[in-house]
């Protein structure tokens, strides 16, 4: 017998086992997305959330991407049903709070939610320090190629996507990377901040802007 | 190992490479010179609505588990099947919304994975296996007729 044969069916089952180690060692949810290196979708959606003085914009407003090229853009999708977005919240808020003078927007989208209960959301969170528009169609989601929410994209000053977040983001996260962005930019382009959102197009709501009106 | 078992063996391997077997998809063809316009308004409703059909049953659900956003019932698969149908009546050919779908999700969004690179062992791997049971079932018929028996040595 049989040592030949044991040998053989040994030799036929290792390439098996191996793909099936190299299976475990990946997390099937965790799916590249083809967008970091690649230009940013553009979109125009309108604001529903204005976010508080300096990053306010009046509800109603359109932002448009294309506009704020040549500065750092995070846009966190979220929505009010979400549970994970509870968890990175606050992080975020106060991040951008933390970040206000220096060239980088935050943007909040609201995905598969309405406006009202994502208002009363964040009321109920607290607030949230920067503006948030409604992704009615979810046609930037789909852009964006989101799988569902919290998910958050990094765009560099030349308008590409450089680090996309699957789940609730960090304050490692958003500091390595917003500073790795920002560092990045030109120097001329450096230390503006939110308060020059009017040169990027925006204009920023008046300091005592309702916090979201449908 | 006895033949039997041998045979019963080479036809697992045969059923499971039949159904292993990913089916390859046809990209559109359009005729050279079409346009968009053409395209457009030859295409009537029930063939907007089949087309939308055949492409979203190609396209993953990024919400579900292994279901096509043809199948799903989630809001995400709807909207999905939405810019299907859009790009379809703008013109787009069927390829074009596939390639569309993968620039934004990548390959993964493909339920049937294209057939280049790595991919081609799962291509490869059925008709492998369809050789090898071949090759099981051709040893164990040998033996089966005697080809493979050894000469009796041990004389009186």
């Amino acid at each position: 017998m049989n040592w030949k044969r044991a040998a053989i069916a040994s030799l036929a089952a290792v390439p098996v086992i191996a793909l099936f180690a190299w299976g475990f060692t990946k997390d099937p949810n965790n799916i590249p997305s083809p967008l970091p290196g690649r230009q940013a979708p553009d979109f125009s959606l309108p604001v529903f959330a204005s976010g508080e003085a300096p990053m306010a914009l009046p509800v109603g407003d359109t932002v448009h991407l294309a506009k704020l090229r040549g500065e750092v853009v995070v846009l966190n999708f979220w929505a009010s049903w979400c549970l994970s977005c509870r968890d990175e919240h606050r992080t975020l808020s106060q991040f951008a709070k933390r970040y206000a003078d220096k060239p980088v927007h935050f943007l909040g989208v609201l995905y598969n939610d309405r406006t009202p209960p994502a208002i009363d959301w964040i009321r109920e969170m607290g607030g949230q320090e920067y503006p948030s528009v409604n992704d009615r169609d979810a046609h930037t989601a789909i852009n964006y190629g989101l799988y569902g929410v919290p998910e958050t994209y990094f765009i560099d000053g030349k308008g590409e996507v450089a680090f996309k977040q699957t789940g609730p983001v960090s304050d490692e996260v958003l500091t390595r990377v917003v500073d790795s962005l920002i560092a990045a930019l030109p120097a001329g382009a450096k230390g503006t901040g939110a308060a020059d959102s009017a040169a990027a197009g925006l204009t920023p709501a008046p300091k005592q802007a309702p916090k979201g009106t449908p | 190992m006895t033949p039997s078992i041998k045979t019963l063996l080479a036809v697992a391997v045969l059923a499971t490479a039949g159904v292993a077997a990913p089916s390859v998809t046809v990209a559109q063809q359009v005729p050279a010179g079409t346009t968009a316009t053409a395209r457009t308004s030859a295409l009537s409703d029930s063939a907007l609505d089949a087309q939308t059909a055949a492409v979203s049953s190609q396209l993953r659900c990024p919400v579900c588990q292994g279901e096509s956003i043809q199948d799903s019932p989630s809001e995400l698969s709807m909207q999905m099947r939405e810019i299907v149908k859009e790009q379809l009546r703008s013109g787009k050919t069927q390829a074009q919304v596939k390639a569309y779908f993968v620039s934004k999700y990548g390959e993964w969004i493909l339920l049937d994975p294209m057939a280049h690179g790595f991919n081609l062992v799962l291509y490869a791997a059925p008709y492998v296996l369809l050789l090898a049971g071949l090759g099981v079932v051709v040893v164990a018929v040998r033996k089966w007729s005697g080809g493979g028996k050894q000469p009796d040595s041990a004389g009186p």
